[in-house]
């Protein structure tokens, strides 16, 4: 499963098509990816596990977010 | 790209705009023979010197007029119907680029790697070198490598505005706090131009749009370039 992310970033090119959000407006999609990163490192930290798996979701949400959304959500 | 005078639909640098040319003419073709048929038939009914005071109806006539309008509608539909779901398929895309309408210039960001952006602003006119072209040119094209399909992210930072480049068949509005995508494949090399499509301001036609595409072996080099610069 490590060896599986590990591979899927290493061969990351740009987000993938996501069925959840098959339409024109993909808003969700950048929100979802940002939530999913920030939970994800919360629960694995919270565990002691490593959080390499939550890259996935960083390097989706930094592919598909305008770099002012994400830092305009940081300075709040 | 636009040329004087122009008529028709600039020539096409996408698989997709090919189609819609096609498409266009198919329709535009049978719109001119109904046209031209209609108005045949008024003008000789009006200049005809026949008169007749029995015609009271017509079944043979009227169910001709009737199902042959359903029928062009039904060749008109068709390939409509084929071009928006060929429009909408599903294509892994290579690259991502986001856009951002501002008042009054677009910015690019390309952050699947690192984080390059960058500002491109209209050049004005009295900076233009020989050769270039008016209202048109920026002082940095967004750069994508040919034959990848490339997801496009648009949107604004304070009005609506709207990412057109005619020549690729891709327009789309860029409305604050909205993520709107739209995709496109570059059959060849060149330099591509669009202009702001839904009104902004006083310079909503002074922030045009310049597409750059290169050959993908070019493209990396073009990145590492950019990102130095900025």
């Amino acid at each position: 499963m490590a060896e599986d992310i590990k591979a899927k970033l290493e061969n990351y090119h740009t987000a993938p098509f996501d069925t959840r959000f098959p339409n024109q407006n993909q808003t969700k999609n950048c929100w979802v990816n940002y939530v999913d990163y920030h939970r994800c490192q919360n629960a694995l930290t919270a565990k002691g596990a490593d959080t390499t798996p939550c890259e996935w979701y960083r390097r989706v949400y930094t592919s598909l977010c305008p770099m002012a959304w994400i830092n305009s959500v940081i300075h709040e | 790209m636009a040329y004087p005078l122009q008529l028709g639909l600039q020539d096409a640098t996408s698989p997709v705009m090919e189609e819609l040319i096609q498409f266009h003419d198919h329709t535009l073709m049978i719109a001119l023979l109904v046209s031209t048929m209609v108005f045949y038939t008024i003008l000789t009914t009006v200049t005809s010197k026949l008169t007749n005071k029995n015609m009271l109806d017509s079944q043979g006539i009227e169910t001709i007029w009737t199902i042959a309008p359903a029928l062009i509608l039904f060749l008109i539909a068709m390939p409509s119907l084929r071009l928006l779901y060929m429009m909408d398929e599903v294509n892994n895309p290579h690259l991502t680029v986001k856009t951002i309408g501002h008042q009054w210039y677009w910015s690019y960001e390309y952050t699947d790697y690192k984080n390059l952006e960058f500002d491109s602003y209209m050049i004005p006119t009295q900076d233009l070198i020989p050769g270039q072209f008016r209202l048109l040119e920026t002082d940095h094209r967004m750069v994508v490598p040919t034959d990848s399909p490339v997801r496009m992210l648009i949107t604004a930072d304070d009005t609506i505005h709207s990412w057109a480049v005619p020549t690729l068949g891709v327009k789309m509005d860029a409305i604050p706090g909205r993520l709107n995508q739209t995709t496109f494949v570059v059959s060849h090399p060149g330099v591509f131009y669009g202009q702001c499509s839904e009104i902004c301001g006083a310079n909503h036609s002074f922030m045009p749009i310049s597409v750059e595409a290169i050959p993908l072996i070019h493209f990396e080099d073009w990145s590492t370039s950019m990102l130095a610069k900025i």
